[in-house]
């Protein structure tokens, strides 16, 4: 998505990125980004919590207008969870998951295999 | 390197380090490979060419349309912003499943507030289409392929402004 954003930038037209994941947009380096720090899946905010959702929805487009310069991020302040558990629920790698990961991988690598020899273009 | 912005990040806790975490994960799953996430010295910047009060907005999404298996080709789709499906789908895309859902729309894609940003006239206009962004393992793809075809069909809506919403 951020490589969407710079091409319509390049080509005259504003945008503003509305997400979650910080790091990735960041080095990516996009003109206008609104971080809400939630659980990938839900940028606009908690499920079913329509004040935040209209709030952060709201603050984000008017980063449209304020930011003045690229590499505008600006972050909202509405918390997903009191405790933060889920911060490292999200591709989280545990002792005693390596035999389970390395299986996995296998798979992905076999299912690869056959959507090239069936001459399919998805490469991932 | 540009300096970015401030912003505070007293109000939580740090945000996740993604790209540690996939890095870790797939090393984990024997791709010897690490994924090379883009990145670029130089950024564009278009400042509004009229206020947004008076500027149609077209609204970018990841997610998809329907279902998809994880190896299905994934191409540009269009769906109406008035009459929008009931939900969209990501089960192909990397989100957190462990610890949310996509069973609401207005979290991922904000229709219904936009509308009434246009109601209470802080947008222009919504355009008539929204559009799903494919997610593609090549960035030269997603530059070549999919971002002009995007941008095509918002040239055809008049569209001012983009706002996109990854997953």
């Amino acid at each position: 998505m951020c490589l969407v954003a710079r091409y319509f930038e390049a080509a005259g037209v504003p945008t503003v990125i509305l997400g979650s994941a910080l790091d990735i947009v960041e080095h990516c380096g996009v003109p206008r980004f609104v971080y809400s720090d939630m659980p990938l899946g839900n940028p606009c905010g908690k499920p079913f919590d329509r004040e935040m959702q209209r709030a952060i929805v709201a603050q984000t487009v008017d980063v449209l207008q304020t930011a003045d310069k690229p590499r505008t991020t600006v972050k909202v302040p509405y918390p997903f969870s009191g405790d933060g558990s889920w911060r490292e629920r999200y591709l989280e790698v545990r002792a005693g998951d390596a035999a389970r990961l390395a299986k996995l991988g296998a798979e992905r690598r076999a299912q690869r295999q056959r959507v090239r020899g069936e001459g399919r273009v998805r490469e991932d | 390197m540009q300096p970015q912005q401030e912003y505070d990040l007293s109000m939580t806790s740090q945000p996740v380090p993604y790209m540690e975490r996939t890095r870790l994960y797939y090393e984990a799953q024997g791709f010897e490979k690490p994924y090379v996430w883009a990145h670029f010295d130089e950024v564009p910047f278009t400042p509004l060419a009229k206020p947004l009060q008076e500027s149609t907005l077209a609204l970018i999404t990841t997610a998809s349309l329907y279902d998809r298996a994880l190896t299905d080709v994934r191409e540009v789709a269009s769906a109406s912003s008035t009459t929008p499906p009931p939900r969209l789908y990501g089960n192909d895309l990397s989100w957190d499943k462990k610890t949310t859902h996509l069973d609401d729309r207005s979290s991922y894609l904000p229709i219904e507030y936009l509308t009434e940003l246009v109601a209470d006239g802080r947008i222009g206009a919504l355009s008539k289409r929204f559009h799903c962004a494919p997610t593609e393992y090549s960035q030269k793809h997603t530059l070549e392929v999919d971002a002009p075809e995007i941008l095509r069909r918002c040239r055809e809506d008049a569209v001012d402004v983009a706002l996109l919403v990854p997953l």
